[in-house]
């Protein structure tokens, strides 16, 4: 019986959309758990914000395959992640017509946000080492 | 304060911080997302906003954000945890305490990591 929930929303009984974004929230929670540490670790640990530039960007971190892709996955499960988790807020605080709008907003934002990061990991050339 | 009179003790207040943390983290990504995209726009835009990030009250808001991650990420698994194991939820507090150990045990080094640049060592 996984009804209750201590913190987290607790489980729809009604299936459909529901269900499935609530089980989403699970399966995103687990890959950001790897994904969101292991980019905060490289930004902030073993590389450092002072080092960091466009040029360098450009020419190390960017200039790989592997970590566009690591980067493009993780902004794929962050945008849904976190647009479901706000649109359950927004569904708690708002009824009617705002909630609407509210939705409506929300959901045109996180497509914005999808498609500017799309464009920018897609679009830098990649500069060959050497 | 009505914050910790609502539902009361730590099952709400878990919920609470999990709520304002996840709010926090989503207004970062926005941020973010925008400041990567000026990277590929406007370099030169870019390399002022990571002087920013590089800078001391810039490295104290970089500790914020990953507390935030850090609670955030944890209270998740701990959420997921008792959601597919509901007898868990018998020691929901326990695992929410375990959860604050290995929040200071992780997030104090790596603070100091964060910060460490900004008093010269
Ligand atoms: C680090 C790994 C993460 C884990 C394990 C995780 C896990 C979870 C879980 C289990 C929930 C509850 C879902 C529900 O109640 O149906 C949730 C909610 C939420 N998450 Fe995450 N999450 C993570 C990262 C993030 C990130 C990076 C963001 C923001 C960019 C975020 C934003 C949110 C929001 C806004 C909510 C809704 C909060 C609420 O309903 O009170 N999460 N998360």
């Amino acid at each position: 019986m996984a009804l209750y929930s201590r913190s987290g929303r607790p489980k729809p009984q009604s299936g459909g959309f529901e269900l499935a974004s609530w089980y989403f929230m699970r399966v995103s929670g687990v890959a950001l758990f790897v994904l969101a540490f292991a980019h905060f670790s490289l930004e902030h640990f073993l590389f450092d914000p002072s080092e960091e530039s466009a040029t360098w960007i450009f020419n190390q971190r960017w200039n790989s395959l592997f970590w566009r892709s690591f980067d493009w996955l993780l902004l794929m499960m962050v945008v849904l992640h976190a647009f479901l988790g706000m649109r359950t807020v927004t569904m708690d605080y708002l009824k009617g017509g705002r909630r609407t709008l509210a939705l409506a907003t929300l959901y045109l934002v996180g497509v914005v946000v999808f498609a500017m990061g799309t464009i920018v990991v897609m679009s830098v050339p990649l500069t060959m080492p050497g | 304060m009505l914050l910790l009179r609502y539902r009361g003790s730590e099952g709400m207040l878990a919920w609470a911080f999990h709520r304002i943390s996840g709010i926090a983290i989503w207004l970062f990504v926005l941020l973010h997302v925008l400041d990567i995209y000026l990277a590929g726009g406007n370099p030169n835009v870019y390399d002022d906003i990571l002087k920013f990030y590089a800078s001391t009250p810039g490295r104290i808001m970089e500790i914020l954000l990953g507390a935030a991650l850090l609670y955030h990420g944890l209270n998740g698994l701990r959420i997921m945890a008792m959601d597919f194991w509901p007898r868990l939820t018998v020691y929901h507090k326990q695992i929410w305490y375990a959860n604050w150990i290995i929040f200071v045990a992780v997030g104090l080094p790596g603070a100091w990591l964060i910060i460490k640049p900004a008093l010269g060592l």
